[in-house]
């Protein structure tokens, strides 16, 4: 045994990203340490139904079932090579400690090496009446499929702004779900000029021109271009009003909503951390710094996966693999005289052709500032804690809040608590427009421990 | 005056889509039995018999969850233990009861 094998390597995020680290790190004969909040590996994307829920994996995950089916075999195939720690929260990171909240109560784990592979969450934003009680997410209403076999409604409008809308029209459709509108709120165009570059990820462009094309088999064609979103309701989702490309309006009757407008990283972890962060113009939301090797501006964490820069879950399984790979090699001794230079150059390959399909993919979709322009003054924008879009606009017109921290000590927006992990970015974007200032200028919000709540009685003991 | 056409707060949201097997776990929601499913998160539980989880706590309006993997934090809620859970990352148990309307016994 050398002192590398005994370094302590954490992972924290047991999805694509997380796993394929997990499993390249024991294959060189370290045993990491894997924490995850949920019970059982997997992430958002390949995540497995609760114990008694289980389902046949191709009706879970249709194409990705083998893919799905090898990862959640890393746990197996490891045995106690991995060190999987289910069911924990990291709240807080602090130079080299991590603080823990499990099943049995807080506990702190010191770091040689960290890789964080958080993920993301649905990128939201406000739309009159998205607080009703039946206005979900996409990802909310593909978890409910997935995770418990159930549909978020009766009559079910799906709205979106990325590859997500396709695939969860197309898993709602084919579970038994009524899905009565199907709406893109980009436009059509862009995705015909960027086909060119989709070209560059045939399989995943062929999956996708698979979705729509059952899709519309089924009756359910996506509807492009469509604007002016509008939920209905006494005091929950009755209705669903837009209005198409050519200025049509429809109102259609539904009692469930999954709306979101591409994806957002979770980089709290990363801040906490105090990785250096850049403005990604594409993503619209400051990222933690990740170099191709999966290098954070930090010397001892590295990061992979969704949380740091939007990818998918191919691109997390191979940033997952790379970032482990730079890890072994910074470890030295026999582990870093190990690293496979061929699989490292076949990796960074890889991930520069799924760059160009990423390009072209956001292309395809471009970020709707129409629904931010459509934000109406009594709109809430911070769900916690009730903070309307005429508050935030009065702040940054009267009260001088001309940076993100500012509008949230004068407004409460991001302050409840999600943390801003739902509101920050529609904030962002409104306070930016409000100002007349790039949205980059107006700053992002400093992540405070808890990164979620926990029980104070229990942190004070 | 009220729409009489409106969908009323009592109604599920949340519907199942194939029958699941495993056992049928009993709760209470407000101090009325349900049944749910083993495997069941308490989320489903809930939407699967009403319409929302809680009351927001800043207005008049009610809230049923929204992003369903722990981000959000819109679906808090409180048991008779007087015990606070996110509901959409919580397995329902045989008897757990959780109160929406009351307040704490």
């Amino acid at each position: 045994m050398t002192a590398e094998r005994d370094a302590t390597v954490v992972i924290i995020g047991a999805g694509p990203a997380g796993l394929r680290a997990a499993e390249t790190l024991a294959n060189a004969g370290l045993r990491p340490i894997l924490i995850d909040e949920a019970p059982r590996i997997g992430g958002q994307i390949y995540r497995q139904p609760p114990m008694g829920a289980e389902r046949d994996p191709k009706s879970l995950y249709g194409f990705e079932a083998r893919k799905a089916a090898r990862l959640h075999g890393v746990l197996a195939r490891f045995g106690d090579r991995i060190d999987h720690r289910p069911e924990r929260l990291a709240w807080n990171i602090f130079e080299k400690t991590i603080d823990l909240l499990g099943p049995d109560g807080f506990e702190q784990i010191t770091f040689d090496r960290l890789i964080l592979a958080t993920g993301a969450m649905d990128r939201a934003l406000p739309f009159p009446g998205w607080t009703l009680p039946g206005v979900f997410t996409l990802g909310a209403a593909q978890i409910a499929l997935k995770a418990q076999g159930v549909a978020i409604g009766k009559r079910v409008a799906l709205i979106g702004a990325g590859p997500l809308l396709p695939l969860v029209v197309y898993q709602s459709l084919k579970a038994g779900a009524d899905v009565v509108a199907a709406l893109d709120v980009t436009p059509f165009g862009p995705k015909i000029d960027a086909f060119g570059g989709l070209l560059k990820a045939p399989a995943t462009l062929v999956k996708g021109l698979y979705y729509t094309a059952s899709n519309a088999l089924k009756g359910r064609p996506i509807i492009s271009g469509v604007r002016a979103i509008r939920v209905e309701g006494a005091t929950r989702v009755e209705a669903l009003v837009w209005r198409d490309a050519k200025g049509r309006t429809h109102r259609i009757a539904c009692d469930a909503i999954g709306a979101s407008f591409g994806l957002r990283s979770e980089t709290q972890l990363a801040d906490l951390a105090g990785c250096a962060f850049v403005f990604d113009a594409t993503a619209r939301q400051w990222l933690p710094d990740r170099a191709p090797s999966g290098r954070s501006s930090r010397p001892d964490v590295y990061l992979a996966g969704d949380g740091s820069a939007i990818g998918g879950a191919d691109v997390a399984e191979l940033t997952g693999e790379r970032a482990a790979l730079t890890l072994l090699g910074d470890l030295g001794g026999d582990l870093g005289m190990r690293t496979d230079e061929g699989r490292v150059t076949r990796l960074d390959k890889a991930l520069a052709v799924q760059r160009g399909f990423r390009t072209a993919l956001e292309a395809a979709y471009p970020f709707p500032r129409h629904i931010v322009s459509a934000i109406a003054d009594d709109e809430i924008v911070c769900r916690c804690e009730g903070v309307t879009a005429g508050t935030l606009r009065k702040a940054a017109r009267d009260r001088g809040a001309e940076e993100m921290n500012r509008l949230k000590a004068l407004t409460r927006c991001g302050m409840g608590r999600c943390q801003g992990r739902v509101c920050g970015g529609a904030a962002a974007e409104i306070l930016s427009q409000t100002l007349g200032r790039d949205i980059a200028e107006v700053g992002r919000l400093r992540t405070n421990s808890p990164i979620k709540p926990i029980p104070i009685g229990e942190a004070l003991t | 005056m009220p729409d009489p056409h409106a969908i009323p707060l009592a109604a599920p949201q949340f519907h199942r889509l194939a029958a699941r097997g495993g056992k049928t776990i009993r709760f209470t929601i407000d101090g009325l039995t349900h049944d749910a499913v083993e495997g069941d998160l308490l989320i489903t539980a809930i939407l699967t018999a009403r319409g929302s989880l809680r009351h927001f706590e800043f207005g008049e309006a009610d809230r049923a969850g929204f992003c369903l993997m722990g981000a959000c934090q819109d679906c808090w809620v409180t048991l008779a233990t007087g015990e606070r859970v996110r509901a959409c990352t919580t397995l329902v148990r045989a008897g757990m009861a959780v109160i929406i309307e009351g307040t704490l016994p």
